[in-house]
């Protein structure tokens, strides 16, 4: 068994070839292949505990596959589940963590502004919202200006309206710093309002069961039939 | 006012006792003497030279303890082979009442500073070690991955994300230690000192004399309470991003 290379150049944001990932005997995921263009915005849908975390995590160099290569061109940045701030830092000093340069440096308050957080700078993590912390997580995963942005469930400890408002917020700041993403979700509600391709991750060992491009083959009755949500579409059709 | 009503109480009737004869002043003396004792002593300059001994042991023995804990804790904390190696030693050690080490240390180190130093050193230790270990083990693993992702050196890691993570224990630990600290200073100087808070208490009782007892036992409660306040000062500056009820 070879183990998973990284490499870094070539003309896609993200290049996954025969990505095989397992813990012990149980096998993740086997033989995911993932193209993802510069600029372009793939979801990756599936039910909890199919692998999509993991296949992330994978690519965030977090965890180390099996087999199979991932390749990847410049920064990138990555938003969890959880806002996982520094409690003891405030908005600004948890944004500029990352920081390396006076010119990422410089940054901080362009993404803060960009996110919304302009006049939270000051506050402790203890003092914000669940949204407010979400959003400077991710200025934090902006600062280094990254080429790919991976987001992993990152609107799923919010409320609904909370969600709908970052939801907007983030598909905002990708149209304007242009970069690549991977967004996982179990929510078809996200998939459909920010990628313009969804992949639907089933089985076990988990693959990809279903890709589709937004507005053309991945309606959300052709990635619910792909989660395996019949019943759901079984009534949709019997009215 | 709230918070005076008790301790107003308690010298009012303890005043009582006295002035009516009630207690006689070789069983407990009155507040004024007690009162008197202590202007007298300051006066004379005794008063300033105990408290300095007994401060003087307590700060150099909490001093190496903390070293010491502070080398040993991240050491345990840090490594599973030095923390299996090392804790279960530790751990046994902790679990025999310190005040059993006395007999030895006096064998050893005779019954100069050196001992007394070792044995406030020995209480101060263990509640530093104990809270830096498990502070260590407790850092959230999900901040740690945050400092991974952007590829933080080993030693950043550390210093960025460890260190602050662990503060909060370790304050707390420390508070703990000092506490310790005066309890067995107390031990050790009335074991055998020629000087300190402790040598009060034991001249006091040699020469029945309960008003030199009482201040020794006010100034034990005064250092107590202003190391105290000085390391909860130390947390609320240091720790104050704590998400948690204050104590």
């Amino acid at each position: 068994m070879s183990t998973a290379t990284r490499r870094a150049g070539g003309p896609d944001a993200a290049r996954i070839r025969d990505l095989r990932k397992a813990f012990g005997r149980h096998v993740v995921f086997d033989g995911i292949d993932l193209d993802v263009a510069r600029g372009e915005r793939v979801a990756i849908l599936g039910a909890s505990g199919c692998g999509k975390s993991t296949l992330l995590r994978c690519i965030a160099g977090l965890e180390r596959a099996d087999a199979g290569t991932i390749a990847t061109s410049g920064e990138i940045g990555l938003v969890f589940q959880e806002p996982r701030l520094f409690p003891w830092l405030d908005v600004r000093r948890n944004v500029a963590f990352p920081a390396r340069s006076d010119a990422e440096r410089g940054r901080v308050d362009d993404v803060l502004a960009l996110v919304g957080l302009a006049n939270a700078a000051g506050r402790l993590p203890k003092q914000l919202s669940g949204g407010m912390a979400q959003r400077a997580a991710l200025a934090r995963a902006l600062v280094r200006d990254p080429a790919l942005l991976l987001l992993d469930e990152p609107f799923a400890a919010l409320d609904a309206l909370r969600r709908i408002e970052l939801r907007a917020a983030v598909r905002e700041i990708l149209e304007f710093t242009k970069a690549s993403a991977i967004l996982v979700t179990h929510d078809v509600d996200d998939a459909l309002a920010l990628a313009d391709r969804v992949l639907v991750l089933a089985g076990s060992p988990a693959c990809i069961a279903f890709e589709g491009t937004v507005g053309e083959g991945a309606s959300r009755a052709a990635i619910l039939d792909a989660l395996g949500v019949h019943a759901a579409r079984r009534v949709a059709v019997a009215r | 006012m709230g918070r005076f009503a008790v301790p107003l109480a308690i010298v009012g009737a303890w005043w009582a006792a006295s002035a009516s004869g009630l207690v006689k002043s070789y069983q407990l003396a009155s507040p004024r003497d007690v009162v008197r004792e202590l202007a007298d002593l300051a006066v004379s300059g005794v008063l300033w030279r105990d408290l300095g001994a007994s401060t003087e042991r307590v700060a150099l023995g909490f001093a190496i303890a903390l070293v010491l804990a502070l080398v040993l804790g991240s050491l345990v904390g840090g490594s599973r082979v030095a923390e299996r190696a090392l804790d279960p030693t530790l751990q046994a050690i902790r679990a025999v009442p310190s005040l059993a080490w006395v007999p030895l240390i006096l064998l050893w180190l005779g019954i100069g500073e050196t001992a007394k130093i070792t044995l406030v050193a020995i209480g101060a230790f263990f509640p530093i070690y104990v809270a830096l270990h498990s502070g260590i083990r407790g850092v959230d693993r999900k901040l740690v991955e945050v400092g991974t992702i952007f590829g933080l050196s080993r030693f950043a890691l550390i210093a960025r994300v460890l260190v602050p993570a662990t503060l909060p224990q370790l304050l707390v630990g420390a508070r703990i230690g000092l506490t310790q600290a005066w309890l067995f200073l107390v031990a050790a100087e009335l074991l055998a000192a020629s000087s300190g808070l402790g040598f009060l208490l034991t001249d006091g009782q040699q020469t029945s004399r309960t008003d030199e007892i009482l201040v020794a036992i006010l100034l034990f409660a005064a250092c107590g309470k202003l190391s105290e306040s000085g390391m909860r000062w130390l947390e609320r500056r240091l720790v104050g991003w704590t998400d948690t009820v204050p104590a």
